[in-house]
């Protein structure tokens, strides 16, 4: 890579030939202690259903922070649509984060507001016209099986419900990737099959999804692609493979 | 940025407040506290000033020049000036910096003066027994300095002239008043810097920690694309109306207190407002209310980018 951005056709080319997200001997230490992730080199293409799997202080946490360039690698490149993350100036950040769709374990909504707020919100910081925001926002909220809470507290609802929520506001940009860092790990077995399910759907719309979980029966069920990792390093990465546990 | 997203920044500002009540309470009831201090102080600071500078402004100085008359020493004679001459040296005296008014007093006032300031009732008595002025030819000037301090100087170049008698002047009062000035001066911009200063501290320390709390709102907004100026602009016009509010409260409040303590004074203590001068609450308000606004809005408006700006490295 040069030091100027790709254009285009050179980024379409790149992504075909090493994917949506490609770590290049990706390495990140902290300031103290041992790296925590340690020379990864990792493609996912463009479509892909990927399961990140790993016990805690594997380092996948630290991976789903690096593609959403909350850090930045101290070796390697980190590459996602094409851009080398590294050299994206700060005031870029937020436009190549409305390409990434994100769900986080504690959902992370605005708590003050509405259903439909908080999903209205991701169109608003992107400037979308208000008449747009009502057209598409009960568009999404259906399509998460939401369209009768639009106007409940989020802090009325149950947890699977406030991850639909997530879901629908991570979704309503349509974005090109899809990061889940452990969206099940606050729901019982019902509703974490019923996030599953759905981000599945996303994922044949041609929503490239990336999914970090400690969910052992889904991961098995599912027969997706599984990156496990252990301490900083990928130990195994399977198409339809189970969740390995090296202890 | 889009007109939609302007509308949208400040509507978000001013629903913030609403949302986070109790830390817009907390943060208003703070900037109210310190301002209103600040606002009493510099009342308070300001009259006294006025009074001192009323005081002042009585402060003169006499002139006296040498005349003909009966005990006219020899070694006066030929320094006794013309009226050409005592004009002349009124409009030299005028002409200073540190004058701020001549009164000429002829020989005539002075004697009409020297009567009814003396003889009272019997003026009219008394008067009959002398033919004429025996202050003839006693001609006076009457000088009102724009600051004592410069008093002495004036008082040395009056002396050095040959045609001047005597300079009637009191140094006492002259440096009693010019010290007061000072004192005030310096104890006033101390009291109001340490005033300021802890105002500041305490207002940026809340409106910082209204922000702190939603660290984590600020953080989502980060998340799904926001950029700092959408995400800083409500918080900052936040900062800006809390500011505002904080600093029209104590004012309206002092403006009050301050009317009914005139009213009050000038209804039960007439006899004071002869030689006690308050400032007149446009005058006082003319300054203090661009003042505090600025510096409640001021603050709100730094403590608020300060703060989010910890916040947005996400």
């Amino acid at each position: 890579m040069g030091k100027k951005e790709l254009s285009w056709r050179k980024r379409e080319q790149f992504i075909e030939d090493n994917g949506i997200i490609f770590l290049d001997h990706v390495s990140k230490v902290y300031s103290k202690g041992a790296p925590a992730i340690n020379d990864i080199t990792l493609g996912i293409a463009k479509g892909e259903f990927v399961f990140i799997v790993g016990d805690s202080g594997s380092g996948k946490s630290t991976l789903i922070r690096l593609l959403l360039r909350e850090l930045t690698a101290t070796e390697g490149s980190v590459y996602v649509m094409g851009s080398d993350l590294a050299k994206l100036k700060h005031r870029q950040v937020p436009k190549f984060r409305r390409n990434l769709g994100v769900v986080f374990q504690d959902f992370r909504l605005l708590n003050d507001r509405n259903v439909y707020e908080n999903v209205a919100f991701a169109q608003r910081i992107i400037e979308i016209p208000t008449s747009e925001i009502r057209r598409n926002v009960p568009t999404i909220l259906a399509t998460v099986g939401l369209a009768g809470k639009y106007k409940a507290k989020t802090r009325q609802l149950s947890g699977g419900e406030q991850q639909r929520v997530a879901l629908a506001r991570a979704l309503v940009n349509k974005p090109s990737i899809l990061l889940a860092d452990e969206p099940t790990g606050n729901l019982d077995p019902k509703n974490s099959w019923e996030i599953m399910t759905l981000l599945e759907e996303i994922n044949q719309s041609g929503t490239t999804v990336v999914v970090v979980t400690h969910n052992r029966e889904i991961v098995n069920a599912m027969h997706k692609r599984v990156v496990t990792m252990k301490r900083g390093v990928i130990i195994s990465d399977e198409e339809g493979g189970e969740y390995i546990d090296e202890d | 940025m889009k007109i939609r997203t302007l509308f949208y920044t400040i509507r978000q500002g001013f629903v913030n407040i609403f949302r986070n009540k109790w830390y817009s309470l907390a943060s208003i009831a703070t900037i109210a506290a310190c301002l209103f201090l600040f606002g009493l102080f510099y009342s308070i600071v300001m009259n006294f000033r006025s009074i001192v500078m009323k005081a002042e402004e009585g402060v003169s100085v006499t002139v006296f020049f040498h005349y003909e008359n009966d005990w006219c020493d020899a070694h006066v004679e030929g320094q006794i000036p013309s009226d050409a001459r005592i004009e002349e040296i009124g409009q030299m005296i005028a002409n200073r910096a540190e004058v701020s008014d001549v009164i000429f007093i002829s020989d005539e006032e002075a004697w009409e003066n020297y009567r009814r300031d003396n003889w009272g009732e019997n003026y009219e008595a008394y008067s009959k027994g002398f033919l004429e002025n025996p202050l003839k030819g006693d001609h006076s000037y009457e000088v009102f300095i724009s600051d004592v301090s410069l008093q002495s100087a004036l008082v040395t170049w009056l002396e050095s002239l040959p045609e001047v008698s005597k300079v009637n002047h009191s140094a006492l009062t002259a440096d009693t008043l010019s010290g007061a000035n000072l004192l005030i001066a310096y104890v006033s911009i101390g009291i109001i810097i340490i005033l300021l200063a802890v105002s500041i501290f305490l207002i940026s320390n809340t409106v910082a920690i209204g922000i702190s709390v939603r660290s984590e709102e600020i953080n989502i907004m980060k998340y799904i694309g926001a950029t700092d100026f959408f995400v800083r602009s409500p918080f900052v016009l936040e900062g800006m109306l809390i500011g505002l509010l904080g600093a029209a409260l104590p004012l309206w409040l002092i403006y009050g207190i301050y009317n009914y303590v005139l009213n009050y004074i000038g209804e039960r203590f007439s006899i004071l407002s002869n030689f006690l001068a308050f400032l007149p609450v446009d005058e006082l308000f003319g300054v203090l209310t661009p003042v505090s606004l600025l510096v409640g809005i001021g603050i709100g408006f730094l403590g608020s980018i300060v703060t989010v700006r910890k916040h947005l490295h996400v």
